[in-house]
């Protein structure tokens, strides 16, 4: 006689009456494939822990986020926001589908000269350059988005007397009423100091005023606030039309639209809430068409959307460690992943699944990560099938912030790789060893023994 | 330590303890052992049977068998005989 499969024994009180009052939608469907290819192969080729990184719906996120604005106004131009994800191959697959790049660091800026950007296609935004970094970024004619006076005027110092000419914007901060308000980084509206800022600029002959910037924050759950920062930026598109008779080339919106994960504490599923792409383009492209510009003398409009773009376009796979039991009955499962390369599960309450079949039975438990930190907790609470030692599963939509924001604190970083538009899957980065760790270390001769 | 004698299983796995009302839901194999309890078998008698109708091995089912007779006291579903 065959033997029966077998699951670990399991009960649980059926409490009536307590029920979610919107619901919850089950999480614990399995995903055993990504992108054509078995999770069980992931893991057996590349090892436990690993990130996955789709091709195809990157590909898919950027077109249609040029449709939507393409579609409602005629001059558009992203710019790939490095700090969210700036693994060189991802970094390209946006370049190939038209991207610009938009770095805060000399390091990011680097990375892009080296990824093959032209210098001209390059934003450079951020509080910290130093005069060797505005050297260069004038040197190769790249976007230069002056964050404070103090950065102006090493510019102006910069150029004095050399003949050259720098290409800048200012970042501008403003109420859009959305709280706290982001007031830390460019020059603010409401108070003139941006109008300040740009009639000094004018006033320098070797800088020319090509741009207009505001980032208003992120995860922005308001479209609205975008008609109100598009609404003020023309204000002073205008007004130096008004002043110097030459029209402001671009506006850039910055970045900031929600990606489709659900925040902590929402009660909403983050896919049922969110606005749309086509939501934005909306409300961003009726200001600037309804705004005050001579109709061959539109701006472009650059976005840096970051978030909206990648966050689901990779997975985390992994592997259970361990489950427990903790005092109080609650299950717990300890993964091989933690926040040391979830950043974001801080924010997020991230979507888990199953990576193999399972009974229909389902417990409540706890996910914490491997680390001896209390902190190490991916989900407070979660509703999965009855996992075991071993079991895999997959984390959604990881691709925002987590490969730039990891930790390598107690373990070191794994794999990442990325399924290619023909279900092939290729390393982008190896994992971290002992070796790596050690290539940066230095011990004086003194403690070479003990 | 015994099992509540009066706790009532269904086949498709609720089940229900009178003394406090409580119902519960429970998968193949916990059924199997809640109905093992009830014929009074002991913990080791209990592992040899399960090992012949289930695919599994004694010492997972010594870990498992740990934590669900631990959730079968905090549910009163177990009970100690003194
Ligand atoms: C200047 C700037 N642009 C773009 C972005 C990308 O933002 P998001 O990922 O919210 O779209 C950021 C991120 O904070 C930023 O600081």
């Amino acid at each position: 006689m065959s033997k029966l499969s077998y699951e670990r024994p399991f009960i649980q009180k059926l409490n009536t009456g307590s029920m979610n009052k919107f619901g919850t939608k089950t999480e614990f469907a399995p995903v055993t494939h990504l992108d054509g290819i078995r999770v069980s192969k992931l893991i057996e080729d590349y090892g436990s822990p690993c990130f996955v990184i789709s091709e195809r719906q990157i590909r898919k996120n950027v077109q249609n986020a040029n449709r939507a604005f393409k579609t409602r106004y005629p001059k558009i131009q992203f710019a790939w926001s490095y700090k969210t994800n700036y693994l060189s191959a991802v970094c390209n697959v946006f370049h190939q589908e038209g991207s610009w790049a938009e770095v805060v660091s000399i390091y990011e800026y680097k990375k892009a000269l080296l990824n093959g950007v032209e210098g001209n296609k390059i934003i450079f935004n951020g509080p910290d350059k130093t005069e060797e970094d505005l050297a260069l970024a004038v040197e190769n004619n790249s976007l230069i988005h002056i964050d404070h006076f103090d950065e102006l005027y090493s510019l102006v110092g910069l150029l004095d007397g050399t003949g050259k000419k720098a290409r800048v914007a200012i970042r501008v901060n403003m109420d859009t009423g959305i709280y706290p308000m982001w007031d830390r980084f460019g020059f603010n509206y409401e108070n003139g100091q941006a109008w300040n800022a740009i009639i000094k600029i004018l006033s320098h002959k070797e800088l020319e005023l090509v741009g207009l910037h505001s980032h208003i924050g992120t995860f922005m759950l308001s479209t609205s606030a975008y008609a109100t920062a598009a609404y003020k930026l023309c204000d002073l598109a205008t007004n130096v039309k008004l002043k110097t008779g030459k029209p402001i080339q671009y506006l850039d919106l910055g970045g900031g639209f929600a990606s489709t994960n659900t925040l902590k504490g929402s009660y909403l599923q983050g896919a049922d809430i969110v606005p749309t792409i086509d939501d934005y383009a909306e409300v961003i492209t009726s200001a600037i068409l309804n705004s005050n510009f001579a109709q061959d003398e539109l701006p472009t409009i650059i976005l840096e959307s970051g978030r909206a773009l990648i966050d689901d376009a990779a997975w985390l796979i992994g592997s259970v460690v361990a489950t427990k039991r903790l005092s109080d009955d609650r299950r717990a499962t300890i993964m091989d992943f933690g926040v040391n390369l979830l950043f974001n599960a801080f924010w997020y309450d991230y979507k888990i699944s199953p990576a193999q079949e399972f009974t229909h039975h389902t417990e409540d438990m706890v996910i914490y990560g491997p680390l001896c930190m209390n902190i190490d907790c991916i989900r407070e609470s979660i509703n999965l099938p009855l996992l075991n030692k071993g079991d895999q599963v997959v984390v959604h939509k990881v691709g925002a912030y987590n490969m730039t924001q990891w930790m390598q604190f107690i373990q070191m970083r794994p794999k990442i790789v990325m399924i290619d538009m023909e279900g092939k899957s290729h390393i982008l980065r190896e994992n971290e060893s002992l070796d790596t760790m050690m290539e940066l270390e230095r011990m004086p001769e003194h403690l070479k023994n003990i | 330590m015994q099992i509540n004698k009066n706790i009532a299983i269904s086949d498709s796995g609720f089940v229900f303890n009178p003394s406090t009302g409580d119902s519960f839901s429970t998968n193949q194999v916990g059924l199997e052992i809640i109905r093992l309890l009830k014929e009074n078998k002991s913990k080791e008698e209990l592992i040899k049977e399960l090992v012949l109708k289930f695919s599994t091995d004694e010492s997972t089912l010594e870990k498992d068998l740990g934590d669900f007779f631990m959730m079968l006291n905090s549910y009163q579903i177990l009970v100690n005989n003194d």
